[in-house]
């Protein structure tokens, strides 16, 4: 299968081009990036005036798989990422069985296989069970696929227990992802703490809750000699403690998500439980410093931390509702509108965070469209404005923030190892 | 002005002079309670439906009286006998009183936000009797309508509001009320029992009760919910009560004058002594009385605005 791309402006920061130029896909692969490529393909793509990337590489989704097949399977998420742009995506281990064997990373394995539509990496559990008391057969997760551990939703509290999974990570050269959130201090907390956690009556979580975890697991990191990525930044000090770390030298990367950089906490006024998020959407100077860690480099890549919830589960008191949200269809356009058009971030600077930073922390040939590479790549109308319609949702959960909201960026094509997966 | 709103929610949600329009309504109300026969036809025809998932006496009551007194179905729902026990969501259960083609619906719940969600959900009417930390309005506008009632009025009133501020439902309408009508206003607490940038909301803070009580025109005293405070860890009751306990010793010492109010039930010993309870500056029996006149005033205002839209 072959096709040609014609005319779009290509942005590749990995091989530092923004131009416009032809795209050529060629047996699942990028055979040639150049001027006025003339070669007959099967499929030809006029995408005069579109931004022409690699697929965006997704560090944290959850697609609910094994487990919670109400919320979220393997092939309605990935779905949902080809609606999105991402080509690439990594599975969170807190499903049920969690990724925490060799044996729960081979079903899931095998549902990928069977289900999939676009790639999907699987991560493993640091503990068994994620219940942060043991560790999981790390190596063994390593030797099965997993490509990188963490036990998100939960931070592991025992310190000495968390120094030795880095041990364990460093020797079997995976990647950790760390949830930093210490939740002694969360506790029954439901949005961030402050002036509006004051005005709704609800409990709140302060920003201590979060960044004393980033601080203590970089620490420890860096005893270990390893490297770590801290997954969903949202709030200033974390932006700081990563900050100065890096400085030093200390092999320390971020993620933070769409929502962190685009709404505060001043969106749960009306106890909008598509807004209930952990961590909580926080206050405008943390927006302010999630940007400005965009921008000068802090922060490496933006991540969905895309988290299906049933309508039951969230049509309910606030407080007894689930926390997260979908973010596959609506990260790419947020970002757009947020960053590339209010020139946070260039768009070779916009791709690096969404798909080649991811790649390289990852470990993985993807994010770049060298000749060669597997051919995930994306077209996107940058201008293209749409509302996002709740009945027009991929994903199989609807709790999405922005229903209804006006938005910029539109995916018109998702090519994933050189086959279009998804058209607008 | 013109009342528009189907539900009351909070009092953060309402202007000066919706909050006027409620006292003055309530103002005409009152007399209704010193007939003879205690009933003006107002609602009559009409459905209230009290829809209580916390244990409540005083407010059920008063929201039951106060409707009867306007002439409407009351129909009180206890959710310990009801299909809330097999499971049924709130949203559903409020459908189902919608399609029972009740009117109002006036709900108490523990989960900050419930009323708006089910309002949000309703086309009837939703009165919130009481949502978790959020807010009473009706207990904050029976507040006020007894300060405007012993004084005169509330502009450039010092008013003290002492006790639990972080997890009282009450301190928050009040600020809310108080302070979109020009009061001045104080919360006293224990720094651990302030919410998070109270100040925010225009409210002064201290924590030295003696010096806030030789200013303030009146105090309103909440009620210490010891029994089911697992998050602070405040105080033995004793020392709460030698800091922050309004007595007679401490009254001596305040504002001439100085009027006490308390949302109740009172718990003798702890926030407040039992001679000021029973005391000349206590307004507590007042306060009830009021409540009928200000609820009455709420339920056909909102009952009204449902069928100016309809």
């Amino acid at each position: 299968m072959s096709i040609l791309i014609k005319n779009g402006r290509v942005v590749d920061p990995a091989n530092s081009i923004d131009a416009v130029l032809d795209v050529l896909i060629e047996n699942g692969k990028i055979a040639g990036v150049s001027g006025d490529i003339k070669v007959q393909t099967e499929t030809l793509i006029d995408a005069a005036g579109k931004i022409v990337a690699p697929g965006i590489v997704d560090m944290h989704v959850h697609l609910r798989e094994p487990g919670r097949e109400d919320k979220e399977t393997v092939a309605t998420g990935t779905a949902a990422a080809a609606k999105g742009g991402v080509t690439t995506l990594l599975a969170m281990p807190n499903t049920a069985p969690a990724m925490d064997s060799a044996e729960n990373i081979e079903l899931l394995k095998e549902i990928i296989r069977k289900t999939s539509k676009v790639n999907v990496l699987v991560c493993g559990t640091i503990t068994r069970g994620r219940l942060g008391k043991e560790l999981s057969d790390i190596p063994g997760l390593k030797k099965n696929g997993a490509c990188a551990i963490s036990d998100d939703g939960c931070s592991v509290d025992d310190r000495g227990l968390m120094l030795e999974a880095f041990k364990a990570a460093k020797k079997a050269g995976i990647l950790t992802v760390c949830h930093c959130e210490d939740k002694g201090v969360s506790g029954k907390g439901v949005i961030n703490l402050g002036f509006n956690s004051t005005r709704l009556g609800l409990r709140g979580i302060p920003n201590e809750s979060e960044y004393k975890r980033v601080a203590r697991d970089i620490e420890l990191a860096e005893k270990a000699g390893t490297c770590v990525h801290i997954a969903h930044v949202s709030c200033r000090q974390s932006v700081e403690i990563i900050s100065a770390a890096k400085k030093k030298g200390i092999k320390v990367t971020c993620e933070t998500a769409p929502h962190y950089f685009s709404l505060t906490d001043d969106a749960l006024l009306g106890y909008d439980t598509n807004m209930k998020i952990n961590p909580p959407l926080r206050s405008p100077d943390d927006l302010a410093a999630i940007k400005q860690g965009l921008m000068d480099g802090t922060i490496d890549v933006i991540a969905s931390d895309h988290a299906p919830h049933t309508e039951n589960e969230k049509d309910i008191e606030f407080e007894r509702a689930e926390f997260g949200k979908i973010g596959l269809e609506s990260g790419l356009s947020i970002g757009i509108m947020e960053l590339v058009d209010k020139k946070i971030l260039s768009w070779p600077e916009f791709i690096e965070k969404t798909a080649l930073n991811p790649a390289k922390i990852l470990g993985i040939s993807k994010g770049t469209l060298g000749v060669g590479a597997d051919a995930d790549v994306i077209v996107v109308d940058a201008k293209k404005e749409f509302i996002l319609d709740k009945k027009k949702i991929v994903s199989k959960s609807k709790n999405s923030p922005f229903i209804g909201k006006r938005l910029r960026g539109l995916v018109e094509y998702t090519i994933c190892k050189g086959r279009q997966v998804y058209k607008a | 002005m013109a009342w528009n709103k189907k539900d009351l929610l909070g009092l953060e949600y309402l202007s000066a002079e919706e909050i006027g329009l409620i006292l003055e309504t309530a103002e005409s109300f009152k007399e209704v309670s010193t007939r003879e026969i205690k009933k003006v036809p107002a609602l009559r025809g009409k459905t209230a439906v009290n829809l209580f998932y916390e244990p409540s006496t005083r407010t059920r009551v008063s929201f039951e009286v106060a409707a009867k007194r306007l002439s409407a179905d009351v129909i009180n729902i206890s959710t310990e006998t009801s299909s809330v026990r097999k499971g049924e969501t709130l949203i559903d259960t409020g459908k189902n009183i919608q399609a029972l083609k009740a009117d109002i619906i006036i709900i108490r719940h523990s989960c900050s936000g419930a009323a708006n969600m089910l309002a949000g959900a309703l086309d009837i009417s939703v009165v919130n009797a009481g949502d978790g930390w959020h807010e009473h309005p009706t207990q904050a506008l029976l507040d006020i309508f007894t300060l405007k009632e012993k004084l005169g009025g509330v502009k450039g009133l010092n008013v003290a509001i002492v006790g639990d501020i972080a997890h009282s439902r009450v301190a928050r309408s009040n600020i809310w009320g108080l302070t979109k009508l020009g009061a001045n206003v104080t919360v006293c607490a224990p720094r651990m029992l302030l919410p998070s940038q109270i100040e925010r909301t225009g409210v002064r803070t201290s924590s030295d009760l003696d010096e806030v009580l030789r200013n303030a025109d009146a105090v309103n005293v909440l009620r210490m919910q010891f029994e089911r405070d697992e998050e602070t860890a405040f105080p033995q009751q004793l020392d709460y009560y030698k800091k922050f306990g309004i007595t007679e010793e401490r009254l001596a010492k305040a504002k001439k004058g100085i009027v006490v109010m308390h949302p109740g039930p009172i718990n003798r010993g702890i926030e407040m002594s039992s001679g000021v309870a029973d005391g000349g500056n206590s307004v507590i029996l007042d306060q009830v009385t009021n409540g009928i006149a200000v609820r009455m005033a709420v339920l056909f205002l909102v009952a009204q605005a449902r069928e100016v839209k309809a």
